[in-house]
């Protein structure tokens, strides 16, 4: 896995609540046996008429946010199917960082694994953050994973929380496998006493 | 005397295989369960990186979300990308030598219904899966969840899963189910009490004598929607019932390991006293037959209220509610059972079991669905299907209308052939109502087997206590 860098871009407010999975890249686009080449499909249903030409109201439509780096959603952003093609696709169209008041579970772990930070903060911060956010281009939100912080463009700081395990493989993009296999000889023992115990699994 | 565990705290305490200082655990994991939309990336990786599956023996593979449900499928499958994927899973269960259920084979199934009835989920497990819907195996007091692709490829690679302990929720169901109530409308409307976000972080034990009287299959239609309550996953103790279930299917332990088995299994409880974080109490008697009205599977009501209006909500949900209902093209104040439907899918891993058939054929006996309606039943798994026709169930479901199909996800997520058009209205016993999961602009509202079957007769939404009485 890539190392996550600091980021400081362009930030798209997307308020809506329950962005799921269905709605980030929808169900035939995860046909692909690939990881790669999704993100022009990214939220492809609100993004595109049927006959495939954009939605122009739709926030990364708009001229301010094609190059977006960031997103500041609505609560509960990622719920719904344990699909990584959502994490897959909001990568490969540029996104390195989602910031919300709560994620779905699977969908928060799922972006760690592929150098996206989720950020959770709360509703006054994200309440600021978005409408910073909808000043277009010229907001510049600035994300400091080293050091916890997201400031606003007037400089106002917030703080995060992120788990210290998370953090330190997304700085150094490590890769988790990697890391387990470091502790093969604890699953080895595991394996050994389990079998003594319910020899029937 | 040593602290009070809950039924989540003892499986996990059993599963451990290595504890960092910050709490972050590496959890062993019993069964791996595979389908084909959510691995060929994680073979792939496997593949790359030069590494083996560490216990082909415990992972287990199954096609269902792609394949079609027609019977003329043995033929072959005609989209291009759908074919890629299901021949790449032939390739790698062939390559990485698991267990395998081809499209061909009569196991052949949605994978959540195919484990627990080949005997693959059995009681004080960990099984995990490329899939949300995973949190079904919990009916069986097993530890259950859905992962990403990156996570399958870790379980392939270690046979475990870097975790952290989540909090444990009690819901507790008292009473008895009122008629027409069932399993479905339990967990909607658990669902609908903590909001689709409620469980985040949570691991939700089910209880309570409305449980307890649920049959396995009832129990794993509660379970199943665990997750969109937004719970990591559902558990129920097993007893009596859970045992029965198991016994003799064809990966449950035999002989002296079904005694070893046993006894094990029957420390499988919450010990008196044991912390929950959060508890919740439902009346049974208070869960009416309900139907969800928006596009997310909160947005659920009991079949005689009216939709709700945006004034209704607060906060960001407000937004959501005039959006859901411009895209369900319903008003506020109609009532729900005036709603009127074009189709009707019967199946899911919610909803495709034999318990399920049965009811809606019950309901169907004797009646013809409405004219112009489009109606199908996708059973669970081909064991399903086959013993719906011993029993004679699919020529209920024949001759009242129904297309009666071969196993797979099909409409619950429309990867395959079987998709609404845009507006198209349809009454789903699956488990997601959200936007475009059943086909772009498709409409779906969720409800239990006998509610829909009823809907497919009357062609609206249906309350089944009135349908019961008009028969
Ligand atoms: S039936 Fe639906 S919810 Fe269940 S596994 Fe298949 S697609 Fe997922």
């Amino acid at each position: 896995m890539e190392k996550f860098l600091n980021v400081s871009g362009v930030a798209a407010p997307m308020p809506l609540v329950n962005i799921d999975t269905d709605m980030i890249i929808p169900k035939q686009f995860l046909k692909t046996i690939k990881r790669s080449g999704l993100g022009v499909n990214l939220f492809d249903e609100m993004r595109y008429n049927q006959d495939g030409s954009e939605i122009s109201d739709f926030v990364l439509n708009q001229a301010a946010y094609r190059k977006a780096e960031i997103i500041i959603a609505g609560e509960n952003f990622g719920c719904g199917s344990s699909r990584e093609h959502a994490p897959w696709a909001l990568k490969d169209f540029g996104i390195s960082v989602v910031i919300s008041e709560s994620f779905a579970d699977i969908f928060y772990s799922n972006c760690f694994k592929n150098g996206i930070l989720p950020i959770k903060l709360s509703k006054e911060c994200i309440d600021i953050l978005m409408d910073d956010a909808s000043k277009g281009e010229n907001a510049r939100i600035s994300v400091d994973l080293e050091g916890q912080t997201v400031s606003a463009t007037d400089g106002t700081i917030f703080k995060f929380e992120v788990d210290a395990f998370k953090k330190h493989c997304l700085l150094n993009g490590l890769d988790d496998i990697g890391l387990t296999y470091q502790k093969i000889e604890s699953i080895d023992k595991f394996e050994e006493a389990q079998a003594k115990i319910t020899p029937w699994l | 005397m040593s602290v009070p565990k809950t039924l989540y705290d003892k499986i996990w305490d059993a599963h451990v295989a290595h504890e960092a200082d910050d709490g972050t655990c590496l959890l062993y994991i019993d069964r791996h369960l595979v389908h084909e939309v959510t691995s060929p990336q994680a073979f792939e990786g496997l593949r790359i990186a030069g590494r083996n599956v560490r216990a082909p023996n415990k992972t287990i593979a199954v096609p269902d979300h792609n394949v079609p449900t027609t019977e003329d499928r043995v033929k072959g499958i005609d989209n291009e990308e759908s074919r890629i994927q299901v021949d790449a899973l032939d390739a790698n269960a062939k390559e990485f030598g698991i267990h395998y259920y081809p499209v061909s084979d009569v196991r052949q199934g949605i994978v959540h219904i195919v484990g627990p009835e080949q005997g693959w989920t059995l009681p004080g497990m960990t099984v995990v899966c490329g899939d949300s819907h995973t949190a079904t195996h919990g009916a069986f007091g097993s530890l259950a969840h859905g992962i990403g692709t990156s996570e399958v490829e870790h379980v392939l690679a270690t046979q475990t899963l870097i975790q952290k302990k989540s909090k444990n929720m009690k819901v507790e169901i008292t009473g008895t189910l009122r008629p027409g109530v069932t399993a479905k409308d339990i967990t909607m409307n658990v669902i609908g009490r903590t909001g689709t976000a409620g469980g985040t972080g949570y691991v939700i034990e089910y209880c309570g004598q409305a449980i307890e009287d649920l049959s396995m299959e009832g129990r794993m239609t509660v379970c199943n929607m665990a997750i969109e309550g937004g719970a990591r996953a559902g558990l129920i103790a097993p007893d009596q019932k859970t045992f029965d279930y198991c016994y003799g299917r064809p990966n449950a332990p035999k002989g002296s390991d079904w005694d070893l088995a046993l006894s094990n299994w029957k420390e499988l409880y919450t010990d008196e006293n044991a912390h929950f974080d959060l508890k919740i109490t439902i009346k049974g008697e208070d869960i009416a037959p309900s139907v969800t009205w928006g596009t997310s599977p909160e947005d659920v009501l009991p079949i005689d209220a009216v939709v709700p209006s945006p004034d209704d909500f607060k906060g960001g949900k407000v937004e959501a509610v005039k959006r859901a209902l411009d895209y369900m093209g319903l008003k506020p104040g109609q009532k729900l059972s005036d709603v009127e439907i074009d189709t009707v899918f019967i199946g899911s891993c919610t909803n495709g079991r034999i318990e399920d058939l049965r009811a809606a054929a019950e309901v169907l006996k004797g009646h013809k669905i409405k004219d112009g309606m489009r109606a199908m039943v996708v059973p669970g798994s081909g064991l399903v299907r086959a013993q719906a026709e011993e029993e004679g169930l699919a020529q209920i479901f024949i001759d009242a209308g129904f297309e009666w199909r071969m196993a797979g996800c099909s409409m619950c997520l429309a990867m395959n052939p079987d998709q609404l058009a845009p507006e198209e209205r349809c009454a789903a016993t699956s488990n997601r109502n959200f936007e475009g999961r059943q086909g772009r602009g498709g409409r779906t509202h969720l409800l239990s087997p006998a509610m829909a079957a009823a809907a497919a007769v009357t062609g609206k939404l249906t309350d089944i206590r009135t349908f019961v009485g008009a028969v």
